[in-house]
């Protein structure tokens, strides 16, 4: 017994530190991008002089900048919806039916998931310009929706491996069809991990620039508007924007950790994805 | 348990839409890399190798192709120096704190990628904070150069990038491990050090495999890091496509590109996959 | 027990089960079971682990699909409609309570699905709580409550549907001793005061005991046996029967012209002539009056005591006879008894049964 105590006590010093400075790694960065949008010297320069809120006040007054936030929150609620109306059957597919290609049909689904997103990209390319479709909005929407359903079918597809199957028999056998078991037993089941599916949509959406990159017609989405400006030269306005984001992805993280807030299960958006997906 | 009717509504929406958007677009990334380009610009729909004779041919496209490789190796290599010890000490050592650092693993991940790539231009650069922070305490006189627009920028933003992703499956695998295993290490008088060579790494195996494969898939298709921070020397395979497909315009030689990167990528993951399975026990 | 099978007065079972047969692949599950229930009855689907039974239980549910074979019930074809038309309910082995709805909403599932009007609704789930005793926790949640508590409301959700059949899959198996008990006394009083047919899948020979009007043993996908407690316990007819219900010693012998020899015993049968197999109960075996005769039709003999197990009202003896035959004996509890003793048991108490080893 004495050996199981004193294993963890002798936890080495230099791991709690490497531990210590990883996590200043992969901080650093969004910490100097916070601190440099209320620099009033502008990007760059050690120290850091002049607080100012002045660049959040160009950047309020940033139309383009705006319309871009606005295009990005549409096509992202439009490919969050895309993605799960077809993820759910895709995953109910996957759990309980069995047809030939199944596992073809798997690993196409997750292919986006893990495959670089510019071939995806210029593939969807190749088809809407075969198809005469003009580049649009609705082009990056069909994109991302299309890539996206990896993710609601991977966590949805998680979620269904821990339903007991008895629940759904018991609603059949008291008496509901199929379709209002669906509803009424194995949608609420899988409420948790459709609104992380949902979240990790999202956001991936509001993120996503190598599909759009190649789909883009002639409104921008907010990243390739980021982009655009970032040819023409670095700007305080672009950390203003970011921290913004950054906060509003935080408090949807937040969100979803009240949503999970179990004692059985540690949050863990996404790490189911990136599990499955490496084991695709 | 389920009747035909309830598989088939099922499985064929799902179907017929990847079919539509998934596996026909693919199939004519396929078709357009053995197409060829007119000298009036329009594609010209007669089958031919030519566009892999020319990749075959020209040095730069398999030197770019090297140097992708090379990058997303370092990548793939730093993200585990990063992610194992770290994955490991929340796994064994972080006792009360591990869900909240494993929070703080992933929160990074919901920052934009492109605004991270971005605060590491603003760090790297000639008068960024780096360069401007060492003449403040006086360790250099000039800025150091070579911090931005070189394949160094690009694998170190590209570390920041996929740490956390190389670290998920290693942590997951590590979690998985029965800690009574642990104990009975101990229990037979192999010392922390001896158990963890030779019951935890033989154990998180499928974990690292799974890490090191998305580090390197996904650091080797990027074209943003490079663009944003890699200058001449730091170009990278996908910038090739992005420019054979924007003002180049060669779409079928971009497709027969991409069609070389799916098919690498698709091998590895099958490499890792077999390996995966050779490698778990369950 | 006031009423044993009455099946053959019956004119027309409720349930009637024709050539069922099941695979899974290559395993046959199921192998041409063809079996009955009548109204009202309580019978019991008793098996070892893999024998069939949950899988016989799911395809009177609807869960399965027989590959041969046909199901009836009250006049109508079964086997052909899926479970939400079939007027049979499900206690399942692990409750199957939706987490998500409280107690009430559980209870009120079957009801709403099939658009019961609300006020008809909250009436008869009031009345199935209160008939198990669980009004006091219709707002709660199912993890909240105990698991004899999830128990009830399984019953409670199956019953409020008043289905024709209940099915009941090994539900106690998840209860402690104690509880475990009390539940059996429960269920056989609940399904009297109901009237509706139970069928109760366990794998527990005692419970079967207690609780059946009739006990279906199933193994290796086969009936062995179908009979009341009673007839099953004292009439087994394989060898597997009666070893699987309470215990017993097998005799093997040989039967010669109405007399069978086994080990040096000898004993009138009415069995034919050739090689046969006996049942003989360790209680049927007692300590010989070495005083009195023996009497007409019982058999004595000498044996020695090998080992003596205390087991609260009586003691089991290991003996072992002349021939090294080894028997079971158990006797009301006495002081320690050691060497050797004369033993003897009646003629009417040994029972001929098939040797199941033939038959898999």
């Amino acid at each position: 017994m004495e050996l199981l105590v004193s294993a963890p006590a002798r936890n080495p010093r230099w791991l709690a530190l490497y531990a210590a400075l990883v996590f200043a790694f992969l901080y650093a960065p969004i910490l100097v991008l916070i601190v440099y949008s209320f620099n009033g010297g502008g990007v760059g320069g050690f120290p850091p002089h002049d607080f100012t809120l002045s660049w959040y006040r160009v950047l309020l007054g940033d139309g383009a900048m705006w319309s871009s936030v606005l295009n990005s929150l549409t096509v992202a609620l439009a490919a969050m919806a895309i993605s799960l109306l077809l993820g759910i059957p895709a995953a109910l597919a996957l759990d309980r039916a069995s047809f030939p290609g199944k596992a073809a049909f798997r690993r196409l689904v997750l292919l986006p998931l893990i495959l670089p997103g510019i071939i995806t990209g210029l593939s969807l390319l190749m088809l809407f310009v075969g198809m005469g479709l003009h580049l649009s909005l609705l082009t990056i929407t069909l994109g991302h929706g299309t890539a996206l359903i990896s993710v609601a079918a991977t966590d949805i597809f998680a979620g269904l491996q821990k339903l007991d199957r008895a629940q759904e028999e018991a609603s059949l056998d008291l008496g509901a069809n199929y379709w209002q078991t669906f509803w009424r037993v194995t949608l609420p089941n899988l409420r948790l991990p459709i609104i992380g599916a949902a979240l990790l949509i999202f956001t991936l959406s509001m993120d996503e620039i190598a599909v759009s990159f190649f789909l883009i017609g002639r409104d921008n989405t907010l990243p390739l508007e980021i982009w655009s400006r970032l040819r023409r030269g670095m700007t305080p306005e672009i950390n203003a924007i970011s921290t913004v984001i950054f906060v509003f992805s935080l408090a949807a993280i937040l969100l979803w950790y009240r949503l999970r807030a179990r004692p059985e299960g540690q949050p863990e958006l996404g790490a189911e994805l990136v599990e499955t997906a490496a084991a695709n | 348990m389920f009747s035909r009717a309830y598989k088939t509504a099922v499985t064929v929406p799902p179907l017929l839409w990847v079919t539509v958007f998934l596996l026909v677009p693919y199939a004519l990334l396929f078709c357009y890399s053995f197409w060829s380009v007119t000298p009036a610009q329009t594609i010209a729909h007669h089958w031919n190798l030519g566009n892999y004779r020319e990749l075959l041919r020209v040095r730069v496209y398999f030197e770019t192709l090297l140097r992708s490789m090379w990058i997303a190796a370092r990548v793939m290599l730093f993200a585990l120096l990063l992610g194992y010890p770290l994955a490991y000490y929340l796994s064994f050592h972080a006792g009360a704190r591990k869900d909240l650092l494993y929070q703080l693993v992933i929160i990074p991940l919901w920052v934009s990628y492109l605004v991270r790539a971005y605060a590491w231009k603003t760090i790297l650069g000639s008068d960024g904070v780096l360069n401007t922070l060492l003449q403040y305490v006086h360790l250099t006189r000039h800025p150091a150069e070579f911090l931005l627009y070189s394949p160094f920028a690009v694998v170190l933003t590209l570390t920041h990038i996929y740490t956390p992703f190389a670290f998920l499956p290693i942590y997951a695998s590590l979690e998985h491990i029965p800690r009574n295993l642990v104990e009975a290490s101990h229990d037979l008088g192999a010392s922390p050090l001896q158990t963890f060579w030779r019951v935890i790494l033989p154990l998180s195996i499928p974990g690292v495999l799974a890490g090191a494969t998305f580090a390197f898939v996904l650091s080797l298709g990027d074209f943003l890091a490079p663009l944003l921070l890699g200058g001449p020397s730091g170009i990278m395979i996908s910038n090739i496509v992005v420019s054979l497909f924007g003002a180049a315009y060669n779409w079928p030689l971009g497709a027969a590109i991409s069609l070389c990167m799916l098919l690498l990528v698709v091998s590895l993951l099958f490499l890792s996959e077999r390996l995966e399975k050779k490698w778990s026990y369950s | 027990m006031t009423s044993p099978a009455q099946h053959a007065a019956q004119p027309q079972p409720l349930l009637s089960i024709r050539a069922v047969a099941k695979s899974f692949g290559k395993l046959a599950v199921l192998r041409a079971i063809s079996l009955h229930v009548d109204e009202g009855e309580f019978l019991t689907i008793l098996g070892e682990s893999g024998s069939g039974k949950t899988t016989l239980l799911r395809l009177i549910a609807g869960f399965e699909r027989a590959d041969s074979g046909e199901i009836w019930m009250a006049g109508e074809r079964l086997d052909p409609l899926p479970p939400y038309r079939r007027r049979v309910n499900t206690v399942f082995q692990s409750y199957a309570l939706f987490p998500h709805l409280t107690v009430r909403d559980n209870v009120a599932y079957g009801l709403r699905v099939q658009r019961v009007a609300a006020s008809e609704v909250s009436k008869r789930v009031e009345e199935a709580l209160d008939m198990v005793k669980m009004s006091a926790f219709a707002a709660s949640k199912p993890a909240k409550i105990s698991g004899g508590q999830q128990q009830r409301v399984a019953l409670a959700r199956a019953l409020v549907n008043r289905p024709r059949l209940l099915l009941l899959d090994e539900p106690l198996s998840a209860l402690d001793a104690n509880l475990r008990r009390q539940m059996q006394l429960e269920l056989k009083s609940l399904q009297r005061e109901v009237g509706i047919s139970f069928v109760f899948v366990t794998h527990d020979q005692e419970e079967a005991m207690v609780m059946s009007d009739r006990i279906a043993l199933l193994r290796n996908g086969s009936l062995e046996q179908v009979a009341t407690p009673r007839d099953i316990y004292s009439r087994p007819a394989t060898s597997y029967t009666a070893q699987f219900i309470g215990h017993t010693n097998l005799l093997r012998g040989r039967v010669e012209r109405g007399v069978a020899r086994c080990h040096g015993l000898e004993f009138r049968v009415s069995a034919p002539d050739g090689l046969a197999l006996f049942s003989l109960r360790p209680e049927h075996i007692r300590l010989a009056d070495a005083n009195a005769p023996a009497g007409e039709q019982s058999v004595r003999f000498q044996a020695r005591i090998l080992t003596q197990s205390f087991h609260g009202a009586t003691d089991l003896l290991q003996v072992e006879c002349a021939e090294g035959l080894k028997l079971t004996v158990r006797v009301s509890s006495h002081g320690a008894l050691t060497g050797q003793h004369a033993f003897e048991f009646s003629v009417a108490d040994v029972i001929p049964v098939r040797d199941s080893q033939e038959r898999s």
